[in-house]
């Protein structure tokens, strides 16, 4: 399904992850952060680059990554993303949320 | 004369020996492998090991019996890869040079990872089924277990046959059914993934498994600890979940020898090209099943199709072609369901797991995530082929490296 944010359209799948992070923008991010009643600050920005670069270089996403990252501890990162801060931050960094194989 | 070594002589080694052992010139080549245990494990089997399916006599044997006897087998602990100096260090100091270099060494459980876990509860209401101690230790506590709650849990991901939570979920649902006592026990699946299925496809087509066997659901749960004097998972949102028996996950490594080489990642897994199995930072060296970190699944199917085209590149490498980007993340697995049925699933890199037939195009005679019987025997049957053909490394009829688009329903599925 097509999703409008701003000026832009971009391709969602039903739960509103984005289909393709070549379409990903920062003002996107900062539409979609909002829809999750979070407020972008610098920090939050951090770990979004941080989940981004490693979607790009094709390594699992998980909390004990995050952990050992030296971005963020993982309270902080439960603060910045409330309520599933995985779920909630890889959809405000355009990629898919982690997945198993089925 | 030059030396091809092995690292690891579990499923991938040994099939890289059995594969390679026909095609390298015997007069140029000696192919060495090494690894510290005698024994091979059938590993799938350690899903069935807790319910008395199988025997422990059927998932171990000695592993010398398929070391093809032309290969050189050292049965020692690896110290250290000195892959600068392509060397490789044993236990009581032996160097031993190698040429051309295959790391199989596998992923291990790693129950310290998480506070409390491999405390002073593990393996009396903490279990793990992913080892042969923790399945055995499972099987006899299962016997005796009076009922109460069970929670199967997964730790975090990656993990080595990311099914196989479930399919024990599954399993304990039948097992406690078929000793009458299915209402004194309340199954519970936690997952640090947003549902026990993730992708849409299998969501819609299989989610009915979880509510016919009354399993419940906890997703998005992060482990922080282990209360074993409460009895109790915590995780780092405070999220509480009792149990009266344990049997988790727990976080899966490369192992510690790639970290002391300084070879891995976070997880000590090697970085290795997910089209050609090379390693990103040697080209003598290759790396191929769990101790790789491909985005692939870490099973011995995925081994299998890695294998067959490993084979192919090693001798690529030695004659100075370019190597085959061609692995393209296969994996071919079935899934128990309990009371005597299974799903079958076939997916790669960029295709989730879809309807379909397999092995022939619109015939079957397995039907693609569809649970039936004859999925089951097929699983069964697999026990078989894998110590008498696919750790031999003969090719198995009609099922090929790559994956095939035919007779799969591909229509609805977005990457």
């Amino acid at each position: 399904m097509i999703k409008t944010f701003g000026q832009t359209q971009v391709e969602v799948n039903d739960e509103g992850y984005l289909n393709d992070f070549s379409q990903w923008t920062q003002e996107i991010g900062t539409e979609i952060a909002k829809e999750q009643e979070i407020d972008m600050t610098d920090k939050h920005w951090e770990v979004i680059d941080y989940i981004q670069d490693k979607y790009k270089n094709e390594e699992p996403l998980s909390i004990r990554g995050i952990k050992k990252s030296g971005v963020i501890n993982i309270k902080e990162f439960y603060n910045l993303f409330p309520g599933g801060p995985l779920k909630k931050s890889t959809m405000i960094a355009g990629i898919p949320k982690p997945k198993s194989c089925i | 004369m030059k030396r091809l070594l092995i690292l690891g002589a579990g499923t991938s080694g040994t099939m890289m020996a059995n594969h390679l052992v026909s095609k390298l010139p015997k007069s140029e080549w000696q192919i060495t492998i090494v690894d510290q245990y005698k024994t091979h494990y059938y590993q799938p089997g350690f899903l069935f090991l807790p319910f008395d399916i199988y025997t422990t006599s059927q998932v171990k044997k000695n592993g010398k019996k398929f070391i093809p006897k032309k290969v050189q087998y050292i049965q020692k602990k690896i110290e250290l890869i000195k892959p600068e100096d392509n060397k490789v260090i044993l236990e009581d100091e032996q160097v031993i040079d190698y040429d051309i270099l295959i790391v199989a060494t596998g992923t291990k459980i790693a129950p310290d990872e998480t506070e409390g876990m491999d405390g002073p509860m593990w393996h009396k209401n903490v279990f793990d089924f992913y080892t042969y101690e923790g399945a055995k230790a499972l099987r006899n506590k299962l016997r005796e277990w009076e009922g109460g709650k069970l929670v199967v849990h997964i730790t975090e991901m990656p993990i080595k046959c990311p099914v196989a939570p479930l399919e024990f979920a599954f399993l304990a649902d039948s097992y406690f059914k078929n000793k009458g006592m299915r209402d004194k026990v309340d199954i519970t699946y936690v997952t640090p993934l947003g549902g026990a299925f993730t992708k849409p496809k299998a969501t819609e087509t299989l989610h009915y498994l979880l509510e016919e066997k009354n399993i419940k659901e906890v997703t998005d749960f992060n482990i922080e600890r282990v209360d074993y004097e409460n009895n109790k998972i915590i995780d780092y949102a405070d999220t509480e979940v009792d149990y009266d028996l344990l049997v988790t996950v727990p976080t899966n490594m490369g192992d510690a020898l790639i970290e002391r080489s300084g070879m891995g990642d976070d997880l000590n897994f090697v970085p290795t090209n997910k089209a050609t199995l090379q390693t990103n930072d040697y080209e003598n060296v290759f790396a191929i099943g769990d101790a790789t970190n491909l985005p692939a699944s870490k099973a011995g199917s995925v081994a299998h199709f890695e294998a067959e085209i490993l084979t192919e590149n090693i001798l690529r490498y030695i004659k100075g072609e370019p190597l085959k980007e061609e692995f393209d993340g296969h994996a071919n697995c079935f899934i128990e369901t309990g009371n005597g049925k299974a799903l079958l699933i076939d997916f790669n890199y960029t295709h989730e797991p879809v309807e379909g037939t397999f092995p022939f195009p619109h015939v079957g005679p397995l039907s693609l995530l569809k649970e039936s019987r004859t999925n089951h025997f097929g699983k069964m049957a697999f026990r078989w082929i894998y110590w008498n053909m696919l750790i031999k490394g003969i090719h198995i009829p009609f099922v090929s490296a790559t994956m095939t688009e035919k007779g799969k329903k591909f229509d609805t599925v977005k990457k």
